[in-house]
């Protein structure tokens, strides 16, 4: 079977899964424990579960419909996929977890730099010296301005003890 | 007159010199983003939410209000200079405006700009100042099935409004308003979708959804891209039209004014909207239409006007109804409950000097983008050569920590990054994100909405059909998705994108 419109299909996939888990999770799973279903209630009188479950339904439909419609229509050169850059994907949403992961450890000065440096490495030309030059600069501005000018209560400088803590459980 | 006296009382809170500060930083952010290709509105309201937190309500919403109508002129400057839309509701600016470049005339064109979207600031503002008191009254009639029908149509008409797929469009909101119920229900107290992660139990927040899908994933994109600019720096002299220029234009402004005032204020209208309606009404409307993409003056203008006054127009159903008509307004609704301010029509009456201060920054902070931006292009478009290499790393670090300062999670921030992936999936796939932030603002309010409703009517959907004003709204969403279902319509519809 050929596909005439790989996007809108692939897209419509994914509209029917999420609306699918959606659903699920709703109306709970009997015999599995760890999907317990939220309650239903009638329309008079709501629970929890209404409202999510006939959403996921719907949109379980829409997904289904615009996947069939992927199939049928040919989108020529237009639908076909693109391709998928994983190397920037990949820097730039690992340094953001990276630096989620240590702001409260390390504060913001270092791992300020370590977001820059790392997410850089998705570009097109990478140089360490410019790319550190910036990294300093950018950090400090950015400390300045939130810290001390702000004043939100963002972490600046490493954290000893949970650092010890964390240096603790991966020796246990 | 009673208009007046609270205008009066606007411009007290509006002139307070923290307010004008607040409300200079906010235009001048809002220019400078505006011209940067590459981050939008979106992200950056999302990312100085944390900022606008030591700040007083109307403070932080004059600076976020002022960031919005910022861009508005700064993406014209990107766009006659470099030809690349510094916001989409540039677009069809670019195609005279970088031909008026070409030609030699980048001052005029950026002049034009600027004093057309000055226009339109004014006229934008005193229409809300006219418009928004009647419709807050009348919103104060409604009852919660007129509500969730407002709802329905305000969803409806955005993504009939919208380019692309409208099927695709509607399954976007359904995430949306899916992604908007995960945390706990007020009703039963159950925590939903959150899978006992803390931070998920309270929801998860909208500067978190934007920063991920509007911040994160554009950042890729253009990553992915690599970049090739040509930029018309030297010849930006004699930025103030002449008189033949201004008589040339001026009918064009006042047309794009008052199409994009309407545009703004429906729902699922705003600027984009505004801008690309303008022009198709210049191009209509021309004696001698083959000018158009040539350099022609009106090409500039109205759609220049048409961006500005739909972005300020576009506030009216947000402090009246305190429904969102686009992205922007649900990220100003999530701004307002943060700040403690629960938008809707009793703000009027409860918060005169936030609503009447409001407008009047509007005034204020158009006449500050006036005098400040013609003075400053030269600024501007040094700004534009630098590298995106040496850009992208500011914005994402300003986000970051965006992210981080909104409840000091750094759950948030892993979160984003999850938003991002999902935001690039989207954008390969060819789905547009802004539908979801709307639907993802509307979730809560709809499903409290549609629960009281029932609850009321002892559960029998009828009540949508037998309130008066529920039954209207529905029925103009029904011709709605009518229209746009017809074939031929929907042929034009994407015509109308395409050009």
């Amino acid at each position: 079977m050929k596909i005439g419109h790989p996007k809108n299909f692939w897209g419509g996939v994914m509209f029917a899964v999420i609306g699918l888990i959606f659903a699920v999770i709703a109306r709970g799973v009997p015999g599995l424990a760890f999907i317990p279903g939220y309650t239903m209630g009638t329309p008079a009188r709501m629970g929890p579960g209404f409202f999510p479950f006939y959403l996921g339904m719907i949109m379980l439909i829409l997904g289904i419909i615009i996947a069939v419609n992927g199939i049928r229509t040919d989108g020529g050169k237009e639908g076909q996929l693109e391709k998928f850059h994983w190397g920037p994907v990949l820097w730039v949403l690992g340094a953001i977890v990276i630096f989620g992961l240590l702001l409260k450890p390390v504060g913001v000065l270092l791992d300020g730099i370590v977001l820059i440096v790392v997410a850089s490495k998705g570009s097109h030309d990478f140089r360490i010296k410019p790319v550190l030059i910036l990294a300093v600069c950018l950090t400090i501005f950015c400390a300045l301005v939130f810290v001390v000018g702000l004043k939100l209560p963002i972490p600046l400088c490493p954290d000893i003890e949970s650092l010890q803590s964390a240096v603790g459980m991966c020796r246990a | 007159m009673d208009v007046l006296n609270n205008l009066i009382l606007g411009f007290g809170v509006a002139l307070h010199w923290s307010n004008i500060w607040y409300c200079f930083v906010g235009v001048l952010l809002g220019t400078l983003i505006g011209v940067l290709p590459g981050i939008g509105p979106i992200a950056t309201i999302a990312m100085l939410l944390p900022a606008t937190f030591v700040l007083p309500p109307v403070s932080a919403l004059i600076m976020l209000a002022g960031i919005y109508y910022g861009a508005q002129y700064g993406g014209s400057t990107t766009a006659i200079l470099v030809n690349l839309p510094g916001e989409v509701s540039s677009v069809v600016t670019c195609l005279d405006g970088y031909q008026m470049a070409r030609q030699g005339h980048a001052g005029k064109a950026l002049g034009i700009a600027a004093l057309g979207s000055f226009f339109a600031g004014c006229v934008a503002t005193v229409l809300i100042a006219g418009f928004a008191p009647p419709l807050a009254e009348l919103a104060l009639k409604f009852g919660p099935a007129d509500y969730f029908s407002l709802m329905i149509l305000g969803l409806i008409a955005a993504v009939v409004l919208a380019h692309g797929s409208l099927i695709k469009a509607i399954a976007m909101i359904v995430l949306g308003l899916l992604m908007g119920i995960i945390g706990t229900d007020v009703n039963s107290g159950v925590a939903r979708y959150s899978f006992n992660i803390p931070e998920l139990i309270d929801g998860v927040g909208i500067g978190t959804v934007a920063m991920g899908m509007f911040g994160f994933s554009e950042i890729i994109r253009n990553l992915e891209q690599g970049e090739e600019r040509e930029i018309f720096t030297k010849n930006v002299t004699g930025l103030w039209p002449n008189w033949k220029d201004i008589k040339q234009a001026f009918p064009a402004v006042v047309r794009g004014t008052m199409l994009g005032s309407f545009l703004g204020i429906l729902p699922g209208g705003g600027p984009v909207l505004g801008s690309f309606s303008a022009y198709t009404l210049e191009k209509k409307l021309a004696k001698d239409p083959s000018r158009f993409g040539k350099g022609a003056i009106e090409g500039v203008a109205a759609p220049e006007s048409a961006n500005n006054a739909a972005a300020q127009t576009s506030f009216i159903p947000l402090l009246t109804l305190g429904i969102p008509s686009n992205p922007v307004m649900a990220l100003m609704i999530g701004a307002m409950i943060i700040h403690g301010i629960q938008p809707g029509p009793q703000i009027m009456t409860a918060k005169p000097e936030l609503f009447w201060g409001m407008i009047a920054s509007m005034w204020v902070g158009n006449l500050m983008l006036v005098i400040l931006n013609l003075p400053l292009i030269g600024m501007w478009v040094k700004l534009l050569t630098v590298k995106y290499d040496y850009l992208f790393p500011a914005i994402l670090i300003f986000c970051c920590i965006g992210v981080y300062s909104i409840s000091n999670a750094w759950m948030d921030v892993l979160l984003a990054a999850l938003f991002g992936f999902i935001g690039y999936v989207f954008i390969k796939l060819e789905t547009e994100p802004a539908p979801l932030l709307l639907g993802f603002v509307l979730g809560p309010m709809m499903e409290e909405n549609l629960r009281r409703a029932l609850l009321l009517s002892r559960g029998d959907p009828a009540v949508f059909f037998t309130r008066p004003i529920s039954l209207v709204l529905l029925i103009i969403s029904a011709v709605l998705i009518i229209i746009v279902a017809l074939p031929q319509i929907s042929k034009k519809r994407e015509e109308a994108f395409q050009e």
